[in-house]
């Protein structure tokens, strides 16, 4: 069958979003976790085909947008190492630093090169053995998977000139941190499909059912992700706080064990600052000690970091659904995709660059 | 980066004692991928790639349920009356 097409059929689209206006009785505010989601909405036009009384809040995955400043500046600090090949997944490039991004570096002589997958970094350690090749692993737990397996590998093949510096979040202490707070206006959250691809739903049950609020794992294309959004009014409707699946044709509750287990074997759980949200208690991953030798952290001495953030940005307070990117006052004036002062300006996934590209 | 797209597994190999395949997704375009968290993969399979790993593989059964719940709940036919069926 053509998977993609099939859930992109604009019949059924047009009855799924009459069916969710119907089925209305008041406003309801949801948030969708993944920015990759965000952009799929907001190039699909659901925000405005959906009824005036869903207000969607873009939530904050969007892995480079969350890795924080001075993590950026440490890459930074080591990318510009002549000894160094520092290799990053292509959004991570023009994320800006306290001074400058990793662009900067390559065009005053750093050797920063983009990679698809971390296994691209571990070959290019074996083929560069007088060089130091440092990964920049950072992500969700969609890219925890793929991280620690480098690793695992360039542990076990012996390649101790590869290194990585870890910035590892995860979705449920998120969750957690936005519901908690006082100012929270989320009322239902589409979670993130490949996320509990990964790592399945099980964790989710009781953050629902503690702050009384309906989740649905959903998926990226349209019809995805009207079936989230008309399973969460459903729930709301009807004051249910279950968590429900509307992606099962890649999600299971368990998700994926094997993958479960070697993210367990190589990463603990840390707590982690989240740019411009602040530390989040246990919200990481770390490497364990067992693989202290491939924390580039250990092999770089590159403490002395103090970050500037921009005084103007409020992408912290888009990513916790608190604002619109329409209300920063540098949005498309000072701040744009070719000078942005925040990530969520540069990021495929980020919600500004989504307002941006498609003139929200 | 989780804008993972659907491919279908045509080549599947081991490198570096790593379960490897190559994916097609259409239109020419064909990818490596690492099949380490989906043993389970045969070819013909499809799946879902995220900075070349295999996420999980697609069930072609849940995706045919969800569609015909969908067109279940898209229908207006019996709401609108017999006059516009």
């Amino acid at each position: 069958m053509d998977f993609n097409a099939s859930f992109r059929n604009p019949d059924l689209a047009r009855g799924l979003l009459e069916k969710i206006r119907r089925s209305l009785t008041r406003p309801w505010v949801l948030m969708e976790i993944c920015g990759g989601q965000t952009h799929s909405i907001v190039r699909s036009g659901l925000d405005q085909l959906l009824p005036a009384e869903i207000e969607l809040v873009h939530g904050p995955g969007c892995p480079v947008c969350v890795t924080p400043l001075e993590q950026i500046d440490r890459a930074l600090a080591i990318a510009s190492r002549p000894d160094v090949i520092f290799t990053s997944y292509g959004d991570m490039l023009r994320v800006p630093g306290s001074q400058r991004d990793l662009f900067s570096v390559r065009a005053q002589g750093g050797d920063v090169r983009v990679v698809y997958s971390p296994l691209d970094a571990l070959k290019l350690a074996r083929e560069n053995p007088g060089k130091q090749v440092v990964f920049f692993a950072i992500g969700f737990e969609t890219t925890a998977p793929p991280n620690v397996m480098a690793v695992e590998q360039a542990k076990r093949l012996g390649i101790d000139n590869f290194s990585v510096l870890v910035s590892h979040v995860r979705v449920p202490p998120a969750l957690h941190a936005i519901l908690g707070s006082p100012a929270n206006r989320v009322q239902g959250f589409l979670l993130a499909g490949h996320v509990c691809a990964v790592m399945g739903y099980w964790e989710y049950p009781p953050i629902a059912q503690k702050y009384r609020v309906p989740m649905t794992v959903t998926g990226f294309e349209p019809l995805d992700l009207l079936h989230g959004i008309w399973q969460t009014v459903q729930m709301l409707e009807a004051g249910e706080t279950r968590v429900a699946n509307a992606y099962s044709r890649l999600v299971t509750e368990e998700g994926n064990r094997p993958a479960q287990a070697l993210i367990q074997r190589v990463f603990m759980e840390s707590d982690r600052a989240w740019r411009g949200i602040g530390v989040i208690p246990g919200s990481g991953w770390k490497l364990r000690p067992e693989y202290a030798a491939f924390d580039a952290e250990n092999r770089f001495d590159v403490a002395a970091i103090t970050p500037q953030e921009s005084p103007v940005c409020i992408a912290g307070q888009i990513m916790q659904g608190l604002k619109k990117p329409r209300q920063c006052p540098a949005f498309g004036a000072d701040c744009t995709p070719e000078h942005p002062l925040g990530a969520t300006m540069v990021s495929s996934e980020g919600a500004c660059a989504a307002y941006y590209k498609y003139q929200r | 980066m989780c804008l993972g797209v659907p491919g279908k597994i045509v080549e599947i190999y081991q490198k570096d004692d790593l379960p490897m395949a190559k994916v097609d997704f259409g239109a020419g375009v064909l990818r490596e991928c690492c099949l380490a968290y989906t043993p389970e993969a045969n070819l013909g399979d499809y799946t879902v790639i995220h900075v070349g790993f295999a996420l999980n593989l697609l069930s072609e059964q849940e995706a045919q349920e969800t569609l015909a719940l969908l067109k279940e709940i898209s229908d207006l036919g019996e709401e609108l009356g017999p006059e516009a069926a």
